[in-house]
């Protein structure tokens, strides 16, 4: 099967998505840069390359530049998906989310739930999360958590390029907002990719790996960190299931239950800060609903609450390592054991 | 100096298989071992099996660490006599690794066969062609849910004699997925058609299951284009099959739930890898693929029993059959080969599920070679 890196698999889904359904449409800062200007159209394909090549295909009808107003074009995207479009909609960093929180929370979200399920709102925002570009703190955070706090919304969050591809036309096809998160180390990173279109449905977690002594509970990228720890720790004898959540909102409570009480020890990992985060959300899930069958308390492994260091040594500390994930892992597999 | 020391080595179960996982040691480090006696689980991409240890001796060190992925020809362990000293295995371990590493870089330059995709009445076919060779080439069919790497033990084995091809039926695999009818006819005619594009006036057909029912429609529809029929657990000769087995395969989307349903498939179920389970996955999420499967459910298998009966009309082919069955074939009873007119050839394979030429290969090799030796 042919690899493809991340930035391709996004970049094909966008394609035969466009090419199946007429009324999908990308827009955003960039997307192919030049409307609107005489010279070179298409140039970048996007802030980071994702979206190259769409335009030359589509035309301008259904690839548009937008100025840089946040506000204004994801608002237009809530509403274009309101009147019946598919808008594929680019805010380039999650950073800067919060000058549109009222066009996500407050109208995409909402519409289905106040017109009593007459509006469908079948929108989706890319956008890139995460730390390691060194891009400091104001373009490195990973604010799913928020979204996934919001009735209404959807958040999907691949961890590689077969991920990526899959829902992201689960995304497009889906009839309600969906926030799609790209983190933007890892759009180089490559995986076997099939030609074919494909969807991974919503609110199925993926085992990654299945092992008897631990439970790695993650998300996005920290699931190729976890799988690296967990692919060590084999070697000292502690195997580990590894699930990877794929979607936080809906959340696979069942996958990471059942999982959870399989070994009794269960560690998750989010590269977010750890207040009020997915971390917290599934270790309080976890603590509710799969308390008798605990042998040790959940541990989390997450980012300090602190904003992302532009100093790269501080960097490259803040971030979850796979080190800092089998540390985790030894403590909870040793907990009460003699 | 590596006086008696001998390498264990990663296997190469199969055209496809490239490298695999030691899932888990059977022996201890120390226990003396027979030839033959199951030493390791190894997982590939394709299946999962027991790794028969293929020489006596004392297992003096397990190199590969369970849940370790290596390279086929890679040190898994090294057995010697146990009057050898520690040192002399050292040494032959890193000598070894020296090599390997040599030779492993050597093989990266080549690459194993690639599937090529053609166009073949109004259908994008996948397929794989290896080797070359004197008469009609061999064109292998999978059955219902499976595709072309179905055959990796068995294409390569016979790949050295003569041409050979396998190829993934409409709605399987890299083919198109579109399905009209779903019915053998349309499978039949898009192999015909494949036949004609590729220039292939005569072949011998080996059919696994559903693929089976189609070479048996295709030799009754096109006698002069099939040299010979090796059937393999083959549809189409009688009313029974394990409905739960279809509907658990369209209807599972996890893993979890998915690999019981693929279980039923083989005898040993630990023969059911991981990577094998999760290709089915990914498969079926491919668009179009539960349609089509849907539809061929419906018309081959409708209603919970064969609709596809041809084991009367096996009498009037005039080229060679044989039939080769596990006896305990959960999805289609071994039983069914019972009562054959005269002149098919019928070989029951004992401890062996629906999957014979995958869990018993070189059974199956072995019978085809001779079949097609026209012995």
């Amino acid at each position: 099967m042919p690899k493809k890196s991340f930035r391709q698999a996004v970049n094909e889904a966008l394609r035969q998505e466009m090419e199946r359904d007429p009324t999908v449409v990308v827009m955003g800062e960039d997307v192919a840069g030049g409307m609107g200007a005489p010279g070179e159209q298409d140039a970048w394909g996007g802030p980071l390359g994702v979206t190259k090549g769409l335009m030359p295909q589509f035309g301008r009808e259904r690839v548009l530049d937008t100025p840089i107003s946040e506000s204004a074009f994801i608002g237009a995207a809530v509403g274009a998906a309101a009147t019946g479009l598919r808008p594929v909609a680019e805010l380039m960093f999650v950073d800067f989310m919060g000058v549109c929180f009222d066009q996500i929370f407050n109208q995409a979200a909402k519409f289905r739930y106040m017109f009593g399920g007459k509006a469908t709102t079948p929108v989706v925002i890319r956008t890139m999360y995460g730390a390691g570009f060194r891009a400091a703190s104001q373009h490195s955070q990973c604010l799913y958590n928020i979204f996934t706090h919001i009735p209404g919304l959807k958040v999907a969050i691949p961890s590689n390029a077969y991920e990526a591809k899959g829902l992201l036309i689960q995304a497009i096809r889906d009839d309600d907002p969906v926030m799609f998160f790209e983190h933007k180390a890892m759009y180089d990173e490559e995986a076997e990719v099939p030609d074919e279109p494909y969807a991974i449905p919503f609110g199925e977690a993926n085992l990654v790996r299945e092992g008897e002594d631990v439970t790695i509970v993650a998300l996005g990228r920290m699931v190729n960190v976890a799988r690296d720890a967990a692919d060590r720790l084999e070697g000292e004898g502690i195997s580990c299931t590894v699930v990877d959540l794929r979607t936080t909102s809906p959340l696979d409570r069942e996958t990471v239950l059942e999982t959870a009480a399989e070994t009794g020890r269960v560690v998750v990992v989010d590269e977010a800060h750890p207040r009020c985060s997915v971390a917290t959300d599934i270790a309080a899930l976890i603590a509710q609903e799969a308390f008798e069958s605990l042998e040790a308390p959940v541990r989390m492994v997450t980012a300090p609450h602190a904003p992302v260091p532009f100093s790269p040594a501080l960097e490259d500390l803040y971030i979850p390592s796979a080190d800092r994930i089998a540390e985790a892992v030894r403590e909870v597999h040793g907990h009460g054991r003699r | 100096m590596s006086e008696g020391i001998e390498a264990v080595v990663m296997p190469k179960w199969g055209l496809a298989m490239q490298e695999g996982m030691l899932a888990a040691w059977l022996v201890e480090e120390g226990e003396t071992v027979a030839r033959g006696q199951e030493i390791a689980e190894i997982e590939t991409s394709k299946i999962a099996n027991v790794f028969e240890s293929p020489a006596a001796g004392v297992l003096r060190r397990r190199v590969a660490r369970e849940g370790e992925t290596l390279p086929v020809g890679a040190l898994l362990a090294v057995l010697a006599p146990a009057s050898v000293h520690e040192e002399a295995i050292d040494r032959f371990v890193a000598e070894f690794e020296a090599r390997f590493a040599e030779a492993l870089a050597a093989r990266k330059a080549e690459a194993a066969p690639e599937p090529a995709t053609l166009e073949a009445g109004g259908r994008r076919i996948r397929y794989l062609e290896v080797g070359e060779g004197e008469g009609p080439p061999v064109l292998f069919l999978h059955g219902f849910g499976g595709d072309l790497t179905s055959w990796s033990l068995n294409q390569e084995a016979l790949a050295g004699e003569r041409r050979t091809l396998a190829l993934d039926l409409p709605g399987h695999g890299g083919s198109d997925k579109r399905i009209a009818r779903g019915d053998l006819e349309e499978l039949a005619e898009a192999v015909a058609a494949f036949l004609d594009t590729l220039g292939l006036s005569r072949v011998h057909l080996v059919g696994h299951s559903l693929g089976g029912a189609v070479a048996l429609r295709l030799a009754l529809d096109r006698p002069g284009r099939v040299a010979s029929l090796t059937l393999v657990a083959p549809a189409g000769f009688g009313e029974e099959i394990a409905d739960a087995y279809l509907e658990g395969f369209l209807r599972e989307r996890r893993a979890r739930k998915l690999r019981p349903v693929l279980e039923m498939l083989v005898r040993d179920p630990t023969m059911i890898g991981r990577e094998m389970v999760e290709e089915v996955l990914r498969y079926k999420r491919l668009d179009g693929v539960p349609e089509a499967l849907a539809k061929i459910r419906e018309s081959c298998f409708g209603g919970g029993r064969q609709r596809i009966l041809l084991r009367d009309r096996l009498a009037e082919l005039p080229m060679p059959v044989q039939v080769l069955w596990g006896r305990e074939d959960r999805i289609l009873p071994a039983r069914q080969a019972e009562g054959l007119p005269e002149g098919v050839a019928v070989t029951i394979l004992e401890e062996c599920g629906h999957l014979a030429h995958m869990e018993k290969a070189e059974a199956c090799n072995a019978a085809l070679r001779r079949f097609l030796a026209g012995g």
